[in-house]
């Protein structure tokens, strides 16, 4: 079996087979659902209805997607450059940490000081967590999976630990909590009387800025230029390594934004489930959006529409929640297999 | 002092056997995939998918060693799914790795809440009891650590053995070298990297399943969330530190383990009272973190890892 | 056309036929071949002559046609089938495992899988035996990584013999040796001759196909244009045969070498695995000169080439520019001083596949005004510039977002040479500027570099090929193991006398004025 470049793929091609990819992500979860004696289209049913059939349910959703977002934009921005950010999600938490360390009161300033600083400091720390793995990279050549991955284990034993003991809530009741955010460092909500925070419209700007970024600015052109081949950009004169630690900082910082966002914005204080895996699901949201920006915005949208969904039709239908991720892993699968296919022919030797 | 003292225990190198005798499964699978040069990111996911099936094959009513068979062909399943994507089709290996992960692991906790539905603390089952070998585990200190096990961990090392013969003595080991090496110089020669390259998938990925096997059979007795907890990423440190050498790696498995173990019993002691759990916990992923870092500098990587090979493209 | 006695073919290709989407690479080719025959198989770069022996050897599957290997049917596709029916291929490009030996090498495939061990000491005999008979001077115990591009292909030479081939083809064996190996494979091919065997070999210098081969087939654009007795034919009648027309050698006129535009003054590099660097060399690229670099590839030329370009910095000795020694040295800064560089290899190096045109041709200019200001790029002025390098580069392409995958490697490389020359440089490093391009573009491509000349550039041309060294190039500098020879002027030492210092003679106590 051979693969051959197809020369003019048509338009059924390009959009027909990852039509296909996500049907057939379908067609399996209704199977697995069967097997758990439900209604495979009542499930399917059950799920959308979760996910966007309520004014609740879809604030939700959006909630849900904005944590997604963030770590979306993280991971594109950084395997648009071949780097392989696995570690979005002790980026998220130390994002989360300095958020919690600087709005506890610490710093007694209005919110629109306040916020920004926090913000930026927030992005600055996820920034250096991503920047150890990857200066071990371009100094000596290790591989940034395994780092970034192992990282992630480390820092969320810190973060218990420091939950446990320097940032224990002393007015909670002995659970592994942090204090809560004052009134200052909360991220108002988008529109009045609805459950909706401006973590969702700072998700979206930050998703416009990336793909200005990549397309307009000679950051982008250099990512794009490192991540597709990089010798010869570091022929060409390109300065990779600058380019990869640019990449680094940039990744980091978007993924710490998303643990600034669900504390500031969303829970108001740090515990230590205060992701479910953002950070992992960020890889599915970015692979699904083939690594655009405003793809990770749709991409985050149905991703959190799963789940909301899922967690929805669990309680409805009694199958466990887990099909969610399975969908996922699925629809990754399936997706990446079918981009392949757009662009290549299978043939017989 | 409390540390010499743990060190010359029996208790503790034994311990340390035991932690190593996963790895050392999970590890050698993965040494075969790369040195054909195959990445596979789904160690994790699919050990966790061979500590369930080869425990629920038991929980069912078959026998131990009929479970590890079960896990193992488990373990080929996945791997099978793996190596069409990424050999044939030429995927990613990282993102079909981590996709697989995710798939094997959220199936293995879908397929557990189906068959489990009400348990609030997992069942137990029979597991492997140690196997003590006459006279041999009589010497001191060395004797309880390796002779007194169960039969998986001897299992291990003779693995270990069958892998290095197999890969340096065997035309066939030759011939999966080569296709790490340098795939073209396979095909020039009349064989098939798909062939050899989805095999060593398959194999490798069957071992890492048996490590996750060990876990609910062996060294545990029954099948919990969070049970494999990174150990698949630190295999791939391991293999990285072992310089793709069966011996090597058994070697900074045992090491490793050795430090696990040892992390473990601190916390026991007047030094553990006063430092956090959480860094004895943190202590083994730190570790492997530096253990890439010293060998990446010297590694003779297999040429052609992670080069996908398109026939025809010359 | 000859007709050959049945009774002593040995290979038989009847209307192979192989299409790549609209290329027709080979269109319908029969030829036979007889026992102890040497065909030299001729034919300009994409004639399809490597797409023809890929068919044979099992690489690809012809669209229609058929081969018969002494009589039986050779099942396409396979490679196995090919080399147990005694058809032994040696690559152009080597297909052995650095990180082996050559004995892991040689008998990889030919025990069956399932055998629990080698007969190591066996096979070591028997390639000892073949090392003694052919004279294929190779170590079984070394690991290929170390040995020169001589040996490994000598390995893998060894490797066809040692499973007992038959039909030898051979894919540009000379390229990368040194005219007194050239002699040396043709020795080795005479052996084989004198055991029984057949060969093939491929090669597009004419000068060998008279030397070695018995019978002449001629491929033109996928077709088979001519066949006839070597004896019968003249080199005249061989090119008009693989063009089509006689193809005048380039005009090359007087030189009126400039001011120095960069030195080496006893500059030595470190050596990069197998890879040497340069040891103490010097060298003066004069503007309105062509400097040609002869050698045998992987002799320090990608370290000569690295350091000009700005890829590595002297470890001792010293780099001087028109303007005197840089004090930071990396590629914009060879850009800034007027070096333009043509990559070894453009797919790898030259150009960025996924990219279209526009970025690739803005690829070293892109940080730059018109291109960017601040940290915003001007894709308007990329896009025009690229328009103006389309138009008078001639690069055929359907446009300037065309993906530059698609593009010819003629095309690709016609674009990297007018993104260089189009900045006026003052000097132009062409680092194997002509290799796998048809002759139109070779012929392109040298004009070019001509003009350049004539402009005032200093050209430096780095190349395999002894014979466009010779014809181009008004001062010839010999590489080997990193040591430069002096300079010598245009005409000043026969081809032979070239080699000879091509393989590392005439270093020792040189004579000749630097």
């Amino acid at each position: 079996m051979r693969l051959e470049p197809v020369a003019n793929p048509t338009l059924l091609r390009t959009v027909g087979l990852p039509a296909l990819a996500l049907f057939g992500t379908v067609v399996a979860a209704s199977l697995l659902a069967m097997i758990a004696g439900a209604q495979p289209f009542s499930v399917l049913g059950l799920i959308v209805k979760g996910a966007f059939g309520s004014k609740f349910a879809a604030l939700e959703t959006l909630n849900r997607a904005t944590p997604l977002i963030f770590t979306g934009l993280a991971v594109a921005v950084a395997f648009r450059a071949q780097l392989w950010n696995i570690g979005a999600e002790a980026q998220l938490y130390v994002g989360a940490v300095v958020t919690v360390v600087l709005g506890t009161g610490a710093l007694a300033w209005p919110a629109f000081a306040l916020l920004p600083t926090i913000a930026v400091a927030a992005m600055l720390a996820g920034a250096v967590v991503l920047l150890v793995p990857t200066f071990l990279k371009t100094r000596f050549g290790v591989d940034e999976v395994v780092t970034t991955l192992l990282l992630n284990f480390v820092v969320l034993l810190w973060v218990s630990m420091l939950l446990e003991g320097a940032l224990k809530d002393p007015m909670g009741l002995g659970w592994p909590k942090s204090a809560r955010l004052i009134a200052e460092a909360r991220l108002p909500r988008m529109v009045e009387g609805l459950r909706l925070h401006w973590g969702f419209g700072l998700a979206l700007i930050s998703a416009l800025v990336v793909w200005v970024i990549q397309r307009r600015t000679t950051l982008g052109y250099e990512m794009r230029a490192v991540g597709l081949n990089k010798e010869a950009a570091r022929f060409a004169g390109i300065p990779v390594n600058t380019v990869l630690i640019k990449t680094a900082l940039l990744s980091g910082g978007l993924a710490a934004l998303a643990g600034f966002s669900e504390v500031a914005g969303l829970k108001g204080s740090l515990t230590l489930d205060i992701s479910p895996g953002f950070g992992y699901t960020g890889i599915i949201v970015a692979m699904l959006a083939l690594l655009n920006p405003l793809g990770v915005v749709v991409a985050a949208l149905f991703v959190a529409g799963i789940f909301v969904g899922a967690d929805s039709m669990s309680r409805a239908a009694g199958v466990p929640t887990y099909l969610a991720d399975i969908m996922l892993a699925l629809a990754l699968l399936m997706m990446v297999l079918a981009i392949m296919l757009t662009k290549f022919r299978v043939r017989r030797d | 002092m409390e540390i010499i003292d743990i060190l010359i225990s029996a208790s503790f190198w034994t311990a340390a056997i035991r932690i190593a005798s996963p790895l050392i499964f999970a590890a050698l699978g993965e040494l075969i995939c790369e040195r054909a040069g195959v990445l596979n990111l789904g160690i994790e996911g699919i050990m966790v998918v061979g500590a369930f099936a080869g425990w629920m094959a038991v929980y069912l009513g078959g026998g131990l060693w009929l479970g590890v068979a079960v896990a193992m062909a488990s373990g080929m399943l996945f791997g099978l799914l793996h190596g069409t994507l990424t050999v044939p089709f030429g995927l990613s290996q990282h993102v079909v790795g981590l996709g697989i992960t995710l798939l094997a692991t959220s199936l293995t906790y879908y397929c557990y809440r189906l068959a489990l539905p009400e348990v609030t603390s997992p069942p137990k089952i029979e597991a492997f009891q140690p196997f003590e070998i006459p006279l041999l585990s009589d010497i001191p200190l060395v004797g309880p650590a390796l002779f007194s096990q169960t039969p998986l961990t001897y299992l291990a090392f003779v693995l270990v053995i069958v892998v290095t013969v197999v890969l340096y003595r065997t035309p066939l080991g030759l011939a999966l070298r080569a296709a790490g090496e340098n795939p073209a110089a396979v095909e020039a020669q009349g064989l098939s990297v798909t062939a050899i390259r989805m095999g060593a998938v398959m194999v490798g990925s069957g071992l890492m399943a048996v490590g996750g096997a060990f876990l609910t059979m062996s060294a545990f007795n029954s099948f919990f969330f969070e049970m494999v907890n990174g150990r698949g990423w630190i295999c791939i440190a391991l293999v990285v530190f072992g310089s793709w050498r069966p011996g090597k790696t058994l070697l900074g498995a045992v090491l490793f383990a050795a430090f696990d173990a040892l992390q473990i019993r601190v916390q026991q002691t007047s030094l553990g009272a006063d430092i956090p759990y959480q860094i004895f916990l943190m202590a083994p992923y730190i570790l492997s973190i530096l253990a890439l870092v010293i060998m990446s500098r010297r590694a003779q990587v297999p040429a052609a890892l992670m080069v996908p090979f398109n026939k025809g493209e010359r | 056309m000859t007709k050959t006695d049945e009774a002593q073919v040995v290979l038989r290709l009847s209307s192979i036929t192989k299409r790549f989407g609209k290329l027709t690479a080979n269109d319908a080719i029969s030829f036979d071949l007889a026992k102890g025959e040497v065909i030299a198989l001729l034919g300009e770069n994409g004639a399809g002559k490597t797409t023809l022996m890929n068919i044979l050897f099992g690489h690809y599957t012809a669209d229609e046609g058929e081969v018969e290997v002494f009589g039986q049917r050779l099942p396409p596709g396979q490679p196995k089938a090919a080399l147990q029916a005694g058809v032994g291929m040696v690559h152009q490009h080597f297909t052995l495992a650095d990180n082996m030996t050559v004995l892991e090498n040689i008998v990889l495939g030919t025990e069956p899988l399932w055998r629990m061990g080698f007969g190591r000491s066996a096979a070591r005999r028997r390639i000892l035996a073949l090392v003694e008979d052919y004279g294929l001077r190779v170590d079984p115990d070394a690991t290929v990584g170390s040995l020169t591009v001589g040996e490994r292909q000598r390995v893998e030479i060894l490797k066809a013999l040692y499973r007992d081939a038959r039909i030898l083809i051979l894919d540009e064996p000379t390229a990368v040796l040194t005219p007194q190996e050239t002699e040396d494979l043709f020795a080795t091919m005479r052996k084989a001759v004198a055991h029984g065997l057949s060969v093939i070999f491929i090669s597009h210098k004419l000068h060998e196909v008279t030397a070695i081969s018995s019978r002449v087939v001629v491929l033109r654009h996928g077709k088979l244009v001519a066949e006839a007795r070597t004896a019968d034919v003249d080199r005249h009648q061989l090119a008009q045969m693989m063009v089509g027309a006689e193809v005048p050698p380039p005009a090359v006129r007087e030189a009126a070498p400039g001011e120095v535009l960069v030195a080496l003054e006893g500059v030595s590099t470190p050596d990069r695995g197998a890879a040497p660097g340069l040891k103490s060399a010097n060298m003066a690229l004069r503007g309105g000169q062509i400097i040609g670099l002869a050698g045998v590839s992987g002799n320090g030329q990608a370290a000569l080439a690295d350091l000009i370009g700005g890829l590595i910095a002297p470890a001792s000795g010293r780099l001087r520019l028109k303007d005197g020694v840089p004090s930071d040295w990396n590629p914009r800064a060879a850009l800034a001083a007027g070096i333009a560089r043509i990559p070894e290899d453009r797919h790898k190096t030259g150009t960025i596949a996924d990219f279209d045109l526009t970025e690739n041709a803005v690829l070293e200019l892109y940080a730059k005004p018109p291109f960017s200001r601040r940290g915003w790029m001007d894709w308007g002025a990329a896009r025009d510039f690229t328009q103006k390098v389309i138009e008078r580069y001639d690069v055929r392409c359907p446009g300037a977002e065309t993906r530059i995958r698609l593009l010819s490697g003629g095309n690709m490389q016609k674009l990297i040479l007018g993104r260089v020359l189009e900045t006026a440089p003052d000097v132009v490093l062409a680092n194997q500027p002509v290799r796998g391009l048809d002759i139109g573009a070779l012929t392109y491509v040298h004009e070019q570099l001509l003009a350049a000349r004539d402009r005032g550039a200093a050209v430096l041309l780095i190349s395999e090929d002894l014979d466009e060294i010779t014809a181009l190039s008004d001062v010839i500098h010999v590489i080997s193991e990193g040591r430069l020879s002096p300079a010598f002027g245009r005409g000043e030492l026969t081809t032979a006398e070239l080699g000879v210092w091509m393989a590392g003679h005439g270093f020792e106590g040189e004579t000749h004025a630097a």
